[in-house]
């Protein structure tokens, strides 16, 4: 399997994506952070993280006897830099900022 | 160091000392870096700093480790705007290590009390510039557009 398989492999799963999303809201958690309040068991996170450290989507660093959990974006940048050229950028934040506006909006 | 705010890791296949050039020597960095000039002797207590391509500097410090080509760390304060200016220095590392054929690259950031405002804005570069460094070392150009400033950030 090549990186950008096991890149959109480790995305497809939920319980994935929200272990991301925990990170994006406070990066650097260690494993016992990152289970507190999660549905699945340390077993099933653990795992889950091995995957995304795999497909380069999580990165650690040892801090004495425990392990701190990174969110890497950059797997995810090469997406965005294949497929959305340099012109496009503005016009597509745009749109996306606009969207969410309009979400907040309608759910506030 | 204390606990990294952010850590970007890439992978690429090349030689440790063209990855160290390739971020060492300014007239490379521009290639990949927005047109950025990454200018330093590269010795401990060396300054070390960030040229915009009008020759304007906009970040500055000082190169607290090095060992080429696996490692080095800089202490870092922006210097153009006012208030990332106020939120004082950072520290950023930098390293190479082996992974099987390729080579690891992992960029870490530390925030300086109350550096969140820096912080936000030195990680919104990073993961763009790696993959165009990754790109550009891997088939000899950088990712198209990476050799300037966007033009919405000017």
């Amino acid at each position: 399997m090549d990186d950008v398989d096991k890149v959109f492999k480790a995305l497809a799963d939920p319980s994935r994506r929200e272990l991301l999303d925990r990170l994006f809201a406070s990066n650097g958690q260690m494993l016992t952070e990152l289970c507190d309040g999660l549905q699945m068991t340390r077993q099933a996170v653990t795992k889950h993280l091995k995957l995304l450290e795999d497909a380069n989507l999580v990165a650690t660093v040892r801090r004495g006897r425990e392990k701190l959990h990174y969110l890497n974006p950059v797997p995810i940048a090469e997406i965005y830099e294949r497929w959305i050229g340099k012109y496009e950028r503005h016009r597509i934040h745009t749109l996306t900022e606009l969207k969410k506006s309009l979400e907040e909006e309608k759910d506030g | 160091m204390g606990k990294p705010k952010f850590v970007y890791v890439t992978y690429i296949a090349t030689t440790p000392e063209k990855l160290w050039e390739a971020l060492t020597n300014p007239d490379f960095t521009q290639k990949y870096w927005s047109g950025v000039r990454q200018e330093s002797d590269w010795k401990v207590g060396s300054t070390w700093c960030l040229k915009m391509p009008n020759g304007e500097v906009w970040d500055t410090g000082e190169v607290l480790e090095v060992d080429p080509p696996r490692h080095y760390t800089v202490s870092w304060r922006h210097e153009h705007f006012e208030d990332l200016r106020a939120a004082g220095f950072t520290r950023q590392s930098v390293e190479i290590e082996p992974f099987g054929e390729l080579l690891k690259l992992t960029i870490t950031h530390e925030a300086p009390e109350g550096g969140e405002k820096l912080i936000d804005a030195v990680s919104n570069g990073w993961p763009a510039i790696l993959s165009s460094l990754k790109t550009m070392l891997e088939t000899g150009r950088a990712l198209p557009g990476t050799d300037r400033m966007p033009e919405h950030s000017q």
